[in-house]
C-alpha cells in the first residue's frame, strides 16, 4: 500500500460529557474511495469534521500526507483547501447567488477568476441555468450539488462528502454517482458517510461500519454487504435492507 | 351680645373687602388675596436668592408695591410658579398676574394680556475680555464682526438680526446658562442680554464678563418693555394699569428701580 | 419551468385569481368605508369641543403657517445635513466596536473591554447630557475656533451615543448567523477576516436592518438636541417663532416637514426589504 493521504490513530471526541468518537483508526490511500456507514448518531459526521481539523479532536493523530494536523495550535488554514467538505446542511450562503458561492473562496484564497472552470462545474452538475438564483430558489438536490461544487472549485485532493444524496432526487442520484465516479478517476480521494447502501456498494473501494464511536468492521463493500463477519453489523444491515 | 359679636364680624369682613380695593374686589382667583406667578428658579436682580416672599429684588418689590397700591396686604400676596412657556399655552391659569421679564409684544398679546409696562430694558452687549482685547468696541461697526448667541425666547434675536445684522448667523440657546458656558467654550463672541441679566451673568457666572455697552431703549423702534402678564381678557387688567400708573407718577417704581437695578448705570450707549 | 402553466396565468384569468381580486376590492371597500367614518367624527365632533376655537388659533393657524415655512424648511436642511454626515460615522464606528467585541484573539483582549466598556458608558448616558458634555465642555478645554464648532462636537455627541447602540444592533446580528455558515466559508479556506467580511456581515447586517431603520429615525429627532447648544435647526428655529408669534403652529410645520421625509424614508426602506424578501423566495 503506498503512503496513506489521510491516517487516523486513536482519534477520541467527546461532546460535553458523551464519547462520539472512542479511539479510531484509518488510513485512506490517495484515490481510495471509503463509504463511511452506520446507524444515527454513530459519529459519521463528527469523524469527517476531525478529518478536516473543524473539529478539533482530543487525543491521536490525524495525518494529511504525513503531517499531523491534529496537533494543538496546527494552522489548518492552508490545509483547508486541500480538503473539500459538503455538509449534510448544504451550509450555502443564502445571501449569493449559486455562482457567487462557488466563485467566492477561489478569487478570495487562490486569488483566481475561475469564470470558465466554475461553469464547466455547473454544466457537469447540470445547473447551468441556475447561477443566478439564490440558493432559496432552488430545490434542495440543486442547493447540494452547488455545495459539491462549491467544494471542488477549490480543487481539493481529498473530499469528505456527508450523506450528499440524501437530499437529491432520485433521478439525480445517478447523476452525482457519475460525477463522484468521474472524481474517482481524476484521482480524487473521497470519504463519504452514506445511508444509501446499494450507492455504498456501487462505488466505494471499502465500507466503514460504524458504530457507537468505533470502527466495527471495514472491507470491501462485497464482503461487508455480502458476508458481515460481525454480529452488530448483521444487526444494523437487516435493520436497514428490509 | 350675639348680635354685637356678628356685627362685628361682618364690620371686619367689610373692612377686609374694602381694604382688597373697590377695584380688585373678587376680580382675582381666590377671594382676598393677590395670586402672582414668577419663574422657577427665580433670578438675581429680579428676585433675590429665589425667594419672592421676601419683597427683595426688582420684581419681588414691584411686586408687593404694587399690591399696597391695590388694597392687599403683605400677607395677602400668594407666590406660584410656571415656567415661561406654561404662560403663553391656552387653558386656564393658575395666577392673577406672571412677572418674569415678558416682553411685551403685539404677538403674545393676543393670546394674553400684559400690563402696561413696569419697566423697559436697555439691552447689554455682553462678551468676554479676550473678545474685548481683540479689539470690540461699543459700536454698530465693530458688532457686526462677532459671533452672536442669543436666546430663542427673549427679542433678542430680531435686535440682532436687524440692528447689528451679524455677518455670521447668531447661534440660538435655550438659556442664559447656554449662552454663558458657549462664551466660556469661546464658541461665540457676544450675547445680547436686558442690562440687568447681563450684569449679573458678567460679574457673578463668568471669569472674564465683560458688558461692553447698552442700547438706548428711548432710540430703539420698540424698545423692550417688561409687562405683567395676566389671562386672555383679565378683568384685574384695569386696576393694574391704574395702580402701576400712580406708581410711576409717585416715583415709587423709578425709586426700587434705582434701588435694585442701580447698577444700570455706567454702561457705554452704543453708538 | 413550466412555460404553459406560466402562459395560462397571464393570458386568462384563474377562478384564483378572481376570487383574490374580489377578496380585495371587498377589503379595500370595507377599509375606505371606516377610514372615511372616523376621519368624519373627527372632523365633525373635534370642532365642537368648547375649547377648539382656542386650540386652532394656536396650533393650526393658516397665517402663520405660509409665513414660517420657508425659514423652517431652510433650517431643516440643517437637520438633513447633520443626519447626512452623522450616519456614516456612525455606522463605522459602530460596526468597529461591534468587531472589536467580537473579536477572540487574546492579544487584542484590551480591544474587547475597550468595546464592551464603550458601549456601557454610551448607551447609559442621556444623548442631552452627551451633547453638553462634549459640545461646551471639549471645546471649552481651549480648543480655538474653527475646531471648537457646536456642530463639530455636537456631532462627535450624537456619533458617540447611536454608534454605541447600532454596535450592539450589529452583534446581536453577527451572533445570530448560525455557526454552520462561518464553518462552510472555513472549510473553503476563507481567512477570518474574509470570512467575517463576506458570509458573516452581509447577512448580519441584512437581518438587523429593521432595528437600524429604528435607530435612524430616533437619530433624525435627535439631531434636534444640537439646537441646545447652539445650531439653528427645525425644531429650534420653530420655537423661535412660536416666541416671536406667541402661537404653535410653527411647531405644527416642523413636524409636517418631518414626517414629510420620515413616512416616505421608511416606507421606502420597508419596499427595498419586502424587494429583497420576495426577489429570493
Ligand atoms: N456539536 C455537538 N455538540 C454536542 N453533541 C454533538 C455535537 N455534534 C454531534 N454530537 C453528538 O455526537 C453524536 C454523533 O453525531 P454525528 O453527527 O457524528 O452522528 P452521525 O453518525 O453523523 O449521525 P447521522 O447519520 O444522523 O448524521 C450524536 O449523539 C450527536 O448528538
Ligand atoms: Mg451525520
Amino acid at each position: 500500500m503506498p503512503d496513506p493521504r489521510l491516517s487516523l490513530r486513536g482519534v477520541t471526541k467527546s461532546f460535553d460529557d458523551v464519547q462520539v468518537l472512542r479511539g479510531i483508526d484509518m488510513d485512506i490511500a490517495p484515490g481510495e474511495m471509503v463509504c463511511l456507514i452506520g446507524a444515527s448518531g454513530s459519529g459519521k459526521s463528527t469523524l469527517l469534521r476531525c478529518m478536516n481539523g473543524l473539529e478539533p479532536v482530543d487525543n491521536g493523530e490525524v495525518r494529511l500526507d504525513g503531517v499531523d494536523i491534529a496537533e494543538p495550535g496546527f494552522d489548518l488554514t492552508p490545509i483547508r483547501q486541500r480538503i473539500g467538505i459538503v455538509f449534510q446542511s448544504f451550509n450555502l450562503f443564502p445571501h449569493m447567488t449559486a455562482y457567487d458561492n462557488v466563485a467566492l473562496a477561489p478569487r478570495r484564497v487562490l486569488g483566481e477568476d475561475a469564470r470558465a472552470r466554475i461553469e464547466a462545474l455547473f454544466s457537469r452538475f447540470g445547473l447551468a441555468d441556475h447561477m443566478k438564483k439564490y440558493p432559496d430558489q432552488l430545490s434542495g438536490g440543486q442547493q447540494q450539488r452547488v455545495a459539491v461544487i462549491r467544494a471542488l472549485a477549490m480543487r481539493p485532493q481529498t473530499m469528505l462528502l456527508d450523506e450528499i444524496t440524501s437530499a437529491l432526487d432520485p433521478e439525480l442520484v445517478g447523476e452525482v454517482l457519475d460525477v463522484l465516479r468521474r472524481l474517482r478517476d481524476d484521482g480524487m480521494t473521497m470519504v463519504l458517510a452514506t445511508h444509501e447502501m446499494a450507492f455504498a456498494r456501487d462505488v466505494a473501494d471499502r465500507v466503514v461500519f460504524m458504530d457507537q464511536g468505533v470502527v466495527a468492521e471495514e472491507g470491501t463493500p462485497e464482503r461487508i454487504f455480502s458476508a458481515p463477519e460481525r454480529e452488530r453489523t448483521q444487526r444494523f444491515l437487516a435493520s436497514i435492507l428490509r | 351680645m350675639k348680635t354685637i359679636l356678628s356685627a362685628a364680624v361682618l364690620s371686619v369682613m367689610a373692612t377686609g373687602a374694602f381694604a382688597a380695593g373697590h377695584c380688585a374686589a373678587s376680580k382675582t382667583l381666590a377671594d382676598g388675596a393677590l395670586t402672582i406667578a414668577t419663574g422657577n428658579p427665580a433670578y438675581y436682580p429680579w428676585v433675590i436668592d429665589d425667594a419672592p416672599e421676601k419683597g427683595e429684588g426688582f420684581e419681588a418689590a414691584v411686586a408687593y408695591a404694587l399690591a399696597e397700591e391695590m388694597g392687599f396686604a403683605a400677607d395677602q400676596v400668594t407666590w406660584v410658579r410656571t415656567s415661561f412657556d406654561e404662560a403663553i399655552q391656552p387653558g386656564a391659569k393658575n395666577f392673577d398676574l406672571n412677572m418674569q421679564q415678558y416682553s411685551i409684544t403685539p404677538e403674545r398679546d393676543k393670546v394674553v394680556d400684559f400690563s402696561a409696562p413696569y419697566y423697559t430694558a436697555p439691552q447689554a452687549v455682553i462678551t468676554t475680555t479676550p473678545v474685548v482685547e481683540g479689539g470690540a468696541e461699543p459700536t454698530l461697526e465693530s458688532l457686526k464682526g462677532l459671533k452672536w448667541g442669543v436666546v430663542a425666547s427673549t427679542t433678542a434675536l430680531p435686535v440682532v438680526m436687524e440692528q447689528i445684522q451679524p455677518d455670521a448667523s447668531p447661534l440660538v440657546y435655550d438659556d442664559n446658562a447656554n449662552i454663558t458656558a458657549a462664551m466660556k467654550a469661546g464658541q461665540i463672541d457676544a450675547a445680547l442680554f436686558d442690562l440687568p441679566t447681563a450684569l449679573f451673568t458678567a460679574a457673578v457666572l463668568m471669569d472674564n464678563g465683560v458688558v461692553l455697552g447698552q442700547f438706548d431703549p428711548s432710540a430703539a423702534e420698540n424698545p423692550d418693555q417688561f409687562g405683567m402678564l395676566m389671562p386672555e381678557g383679565s378683568e384685574l387688567k384695569a386696576c393694574v394699569d391704574e395702580a402701576l400708573a400712580a406708581m410711576t407718577e409717585n416715583g415709587k417704581l423709578a425709586e426700587i428701580e434705582a434701588q435694585w437695578l442701580q447698577e444700570a448705570t455706567g454702561v457705554p450707549l452704543i453708538k | 419551468m413550466a412555460a404553459g402553466s406560466h402562459r395560462s396565468s397571464t393570458d386568462q384569468v384563474t377562478r384564483r385569481a378572481a376570487y383574490e381580486a374580489q377578496q380585495k376590492r371587498r377589503a379595500n371597500l370595507i377599509a375606505g368605508v371606516s377610514t372615511a367614518l372616523v376621519l368624519a367624527l373627527i372632523v365633525f365632533l373635534v370642532p365642537l369641543a368648547p375649547g377648539w376655537e382656542a386650540v386652532r388659533a394656536s396650533f393650526f393657524d393658516g397665517e402663520v403657517f405660509v409665513r414660517v415655512f420657508p425659514d423652517l424648511l431652510r433650517a431643516f436642511l440643517l437637520d438633513v445635513a447633520i443626519f447626512a454626515w452623522s450616519v456614516p460615522l456612525i455606522f463605522g464606528l459602530g460596526l468597529a466596536i461591534a468587531l472589536a467585541r467580537g473579536n477572540t484573539n487574546p492579544a487584542l483582549f484590551p480591544l474587547r473591554i475597550f468595546g464592551a466598556v464603550y458601549v456601557d458608558l454610551f448607551r447609559g448616558i442621556p444623548v442631552v447630557l452627551l451633547v453638553y458634555l462634549v459640545g461646551f465642555g471639549i471645546p471649552g478645554l481651549g480648543l480655538a475656533r474653527p475646531w471648537n464648532s457646536p456642530y463639530i462636537w455636537g456631532t462627535v455627541a450624537l456619533v458617540l451615543t447611536y454608534s454605541a447602540y447600532i454596535a450592539e444592533v450589529l452583534r446581536s446580528g453577527i451572533e445570530s448567523i448560525h455557526a454552520s455558515q462561518r464553518n462552510a466559508a472555513i472549510c473553503l479556506g476563507l481567512s477570518e477576516r474574509d470570512t467575517m467580511r463576506y458570509v458573516i456581515l452581509p447577512q448580519a447586517i441584512r437581518r438587523v436592518v429593521p432595528a437600524n431603520m429604528n435607530m435612524l429615525v430616533a437619530l433624525q429627532k435627535d439631531v434636534a438636541l444640537l439646537s441646545f447648544i447652539g445650531p439653528v435647526e427645525i425644531l429650534r428655529q420653530a420655537g423661535i417663532f412660536k416666541s416671536l408669534l406667541a402661537n404653535f403652529t410653527p411647531y405644527v410645520v416642523a413636524a409636517v416637514i418631518f414626517l414629510c421625509v420620515t413616512v416616505p424614508a421608511t416606507r421606502y426602506a420597508d419596499y427595498l426589504l419586502n424587494r429583497d424578501r420576495d426577489a429570493r423566495s
